[in-house]
Formats: C-alpha cells, sequence, structure tokens
C-alpha cells in the first residue's frame, strides 16, 4: 500500500500539470504538440538503444 | 555501452530543436512566416548528409590507402546514413517548397543539384552490388566514392552560388545571416545540426557493425 502511494505521489507533477490552467493549457495548447513530439521522439531514442543493445548481445556471442 | 555520452548527449540536442524550436520567437518575415521553423528541421536534414557523405569519403581514402576493410565498411555505413537523409531532406523540402515558392518541385539549380547528387550516389550502392569479390568492391567503390562526393560538393555547394536560385544564400539572394533577430534562430540551429550528426553517426555505427556481424 505504502509502494502504491510512493508510485501514485511520482506522478502528482503531472497529474497537476494535466489539472491545473498553467502549463499544459498555455501557449495556445501548443505545448500538448511539443508534449506529444518529446514523447514519441523519446519513444524513438529508446527503441535505438535497444537495437544497440541487440547487436551488442550478438558481438559478445560471436 | 560505448560511446554512451554522445548518443544521449545526439538525442538531447535534437529533442531541444524538436521543443524550444517550436517556443522560440522567431524573426517576422513575409511569405514563409512562421514555417521559417523548418530552417530547424529541414536544413539540419542536409547539414547532416553532408557530414555523413564527407566522413563516408574521409573512410574511402582510408581504405585506398590502408587496404584495411575496416574502413570500407564503414565508409559504406556512412553513405547509407547520408542517403537516409538526403531522403528525407528532400521529402520536407518539398513540402516546404510547396507552401513558400508554390509548387513541389521547382527547377532551381540547388534542387536538380541535390537531385543529380542522389541519383549518383544511388549508382554507388547499385556499383558496390554489381561487385561479388569483397576486396574488389572495396577498391573500386572506394575510387568511386571520392569521385561521388567532389560532385556532391560541386552540385549543391558550388553550382547554386554561381546562378540564381530560390534557396537563401545563394545567386544574390541573402543568406540567412542577414535576416535580423537570427541569433534566436541559430540557437537552435545549431544544436539541431550537431545533433542530428552525432546521431547520424550512432545510426552509421550500427550498420556497421550489423555489416561486421555478417562478415
Amino acid at each position: 500500500m505504502k509502494k502504491q502511494i510512493a508510485l501514485f505521489s511520482a506522478f502528482t507533477p503531472l497529474v497537476a500539470a494535466a489539472q491545473n490552467d498553467g502549463l499544459m493549457y498555455g501557449n495556445e495548447k501548443m505545448n500538448v504538440v511539443i508534449g506529444v513530439i518529446t514523447i514519441i521522439f523519446i519513444g524513438l531514442g529508446a527503441y535505438l538503444f535497444s537495437i544497440d543493445r541487440k547487436i551488442k548481445k550478438l558481438e559478445d556471442e560471436k | 555501452m560505448k560511446g554512451l555520452p554522445y548518443k544521449i548527449a545526439g538525442l538531447l540536442l535534437i529533442l531541444f530543436s524538436l521543443t524550444y524550436g517550436l517556443w522560440s520567437e522567431v524573426p517576422e518575415l513575409p511569405i514563409v512566416e512562421q514555417s521559417i521553423r523548418n530552417l530547424f528541421y529541414h536544413v539540419s536534414m542536409w547539414f547532416a548528409m553532408v557530414a555523413m557523405m564527407a566522413a563516408s569519403f574521409g573512410n574511402a581514402i582510408g581504405f585506398l590507402s590502408s587496404e584495411n576493410m575496416v574502413r570500407d565498411r564503414r565508409s559504406i555505413s556512412l553513405a547509407e546514413t547520408g542517403m537516409f537523409f538526403s531522403v528525407m531532406g528532400l521529402l520536407t523540402g518539398m513540402l516546404w517548397a510547396k507552401f513558400t515558392w508554390g509548387a513541389w518541385w521547382t527547377n532551381d539549380p540547388k534542387l536538380n543539384g541535390t537531385a543529380i547528387t542522389m541519383l549518383i550516389y544511388l549508382a554507388y550502392f547499385v556499383l558496390r552490388n554489381s561487385i561479388d569479390d569483397a576486396r574488389k568492391r572495396a577498391r573500386i567503390s572506394g575510387v568511386y566514392n571520392i569521385f561521388a562526393f567532389v560532385m556532391m560538393i560541386v552540385f549543391i555547394g558550388i553550382l547554386p552560388r554561381m546562378t540564381d536560385s530560390l534557396h537563401p544564400g545563394n545567386g544574390g539572394n541573402p543568406g540567412f545571416n542577414s535576416y535580423d533577430l537570427d541569433n534566436r534562430l541559430r540557437l537552435v540551429f545549431y544544436p539541431a545540426v550537431l545533433g542530428w550528426i552525432l546521431v547520424g553517426t550512432w545510426i552509421a555505427s550500427l550498420r556497421y557493425r550489423i555489416r561486421n556481424l555478417e562478415e
């Protein structure tokens, strides 16, 4: 239970950002678009890292 | 992971250009208006392409002077990555051209020069695939790579500057340098170029390592 609370509290800044009128609603909601781009790009970077690791594994086997 | 700092730095620099490039203030220009932000994305594709081709060229010379097959594998991997950037640069440029100059393709010397450059590099890949013997392939394509790189400099670096061109900085058109307040653009543009070159190097190194595994 305590762990769950800790987990949720990690998201509070995000939840707060989504709820209050500040950050994400600002800039004519352009910030939401920038957020989406950020998520996609982080995903792409993570994908590159996973390919890198896979190749490393093959190199180690060789 | 080898080279972790440069990989992360490259990703962060691009991420900076993707986010701050949309937040930042840009000069108010006629016709291009907000699409001047494409400078951060479209133009950095070409800078990354030229960097990849230059590194490919350097490795081609490296192979020819050392006969070390590692240099040949680096050379082709970098050229492939450069080709990817040029395709991205061409597609994004066509979209930008349509809404700035009014056509998907114009007879601008830079556009035609780029098309010729891409055909020259396509011929490089065809040439490589047509030779079975690895050493022979490396030697012949190494020589061809030198020719291709020099042609690229001529077609996208020199000829467009000698005639009229729609592109800034060519044929008497003012470059971005002469626009006022362009330090705001530079602040995003240079990190974007550096970021794409770093990530391009990373992608090329992945292709190179796969090639090593295939040997």
